[in-house]
């Protein structure tokens, strides 16, 4: 009787083991695998164009980009970065000659197509996105930028974001970051490497 | 090229709401010297207070907000306190803070002003403490000047012109 129940026991033991082996294996596979299933900036979302065309991820592909989180009721932060973007765009010269930037409102329910078209037309660049309130809120998840409304005394409301330009590839694909107020230099070669691939 | 547009807003009166004073901390925060390329405007003498540097910026087509900025100096023995802004541009003037937080831009209304303590210089700069103008009546445009009129706690009262500087971040625009 003794010698049947260590062998079964053994052979528990063998089949314990070997689940945990694939478990570990599965598990490791697994982790790697969803961040590019999931990757930032991957998302269904659909914005809309001051024209009113739809914008998708898609638009972003074959193209280098930066790209603004942003609303027009924003003193600061929002002009000195459209002006800092279209610099860049300037000193680049021909290297950045396919390269697009874009200012996704934070603030849809306010920046109208039109009114965000208007805001940035005079840098002659920089393309504005909104959208309703929903594929927003999706295209901020997705980028993992922050957009909270914060409200002022007099019934009013101001916005606290994501003050850095992200960069994506050629694919469309999440590239790095500049803060706000980056180093002009920094800036500029962080750009030229993306430009480069 | 800045377009410039008409703006169906209606033409709001001077919106005086007085802004609460008590005793709170707002504490300075230091500059970003981009002033550096903003206009210089007149120094300007309150009682123990002089006030330098006034400048605001120019609006983007349908900016409905714009920031102003400017450096008090406290020369006397007391603190002082900038416990109100005003301004016939805007339907509101507050006085606000910003200050990135990570990587998130935030900006708060400071309700019971800014303090000046005795000898010290507090400046009001881009990406920090800031006169926020709320509900622009009219465009800011590059070379002009707009009054504001600020309120200290013991200096009292003075309307000063804020000098129109170029879009963002006071640097030329490069055209």
């Amino acid at each position: 009787m003794a010698k049947p129940l260590s062998r079964l026991r053994l052979v528990l033991w063998v089949v314990v083991a070997a689940f945990a082996v694939t478990a570990t294996g599965l598990y490791l596979f697994g982790a790697t695998r969803p961040t590019e299933a999931a990757g930032i900036g991957h998302g269904d979302y659909v914005l809309t164009t001051a024209d009113g065309q739809n914008f998708t991820r898609k638009n972003f592909n074959g193209h280098p980009s930066a790209l603004f989180f942003g609303f027009t009721h924003c003193p600061d932060v929002c002009p000195t970065t459209l002006a800092e973007m279209t610099a860049w765009k300037a000193a680049l010269g021909d290297d950045g000659k396919d390269l697009k930037a874009y200012f996704i409102t934070v603030d849809p329910e306010r920046d109208t197509p039109e009114i965000i078209g208007d805001y940035v037309a005079w840098t002659d660049f920089v393309t504005g996105l909104t959208g309703t309130p929903e594929e927003i809120a999706k295209a901020t998840k997705a980028w993992a930028a922050f957009a909270e409304k914060v409200p002022l005394e007099n019934g009013d409301y101001t916005m606290d974001h994501t003050a850095s330009v992200f960069l994506l590839n050629r694919d469309g694909e999440f590239e790095g970051t500049i803060a706000f107020r980056e180093n002009t230099d920094t800036a500029i070669g962080k750009l030229q490497k993306l430009i480069k691939g | 090229m800045i377009r410039l547009f008409a703006r169906a807003l209606l033409a709001s009166t001077l919106a005086l709401s007085p802004i609460a004073v008590s005793a709170h901390e707002a504490g300075a925060k230091p500059a970003h010297g981009a002033e550096a390329h903003a206009p210089a405007g007149p120094v300007v003498t309150l009682g123990d207070l002089e006030i330098s540097g006034a400048f605001t910026r120019a609006t983007l087509p349908n900016a409905p907000v714009g920031g102003g900025f400017l450096t008090i100096t406290n020369k006397g023995a007391a603190a002082d306190r900038l416990v109100s802004a005003t301004a016939p541009i805007a339907k509101e003037t507050q006085i606000h803070e910003m200050a990135l937080e990570g990587d998130v831009m935030k900006m708060r209304q400071l309700t019971d002003g800014i303090e000046i303590a005795a000898g010290e210089t507090v400046t009001l700069a881009p990406g920090g403490l800031h006169i926020m103008f709320m509900g622009l009546n009219t465009a800011l445009v590059e070379g002009e000047k707009v009054p504001v009129t600020l309120t200290f706690e013991k200096a009292g009262t003075i309307t000063i012109d804020l000098a129109i500087g170029a879009a963002a971040a006071a640097k030329s625009m490069g055209h």
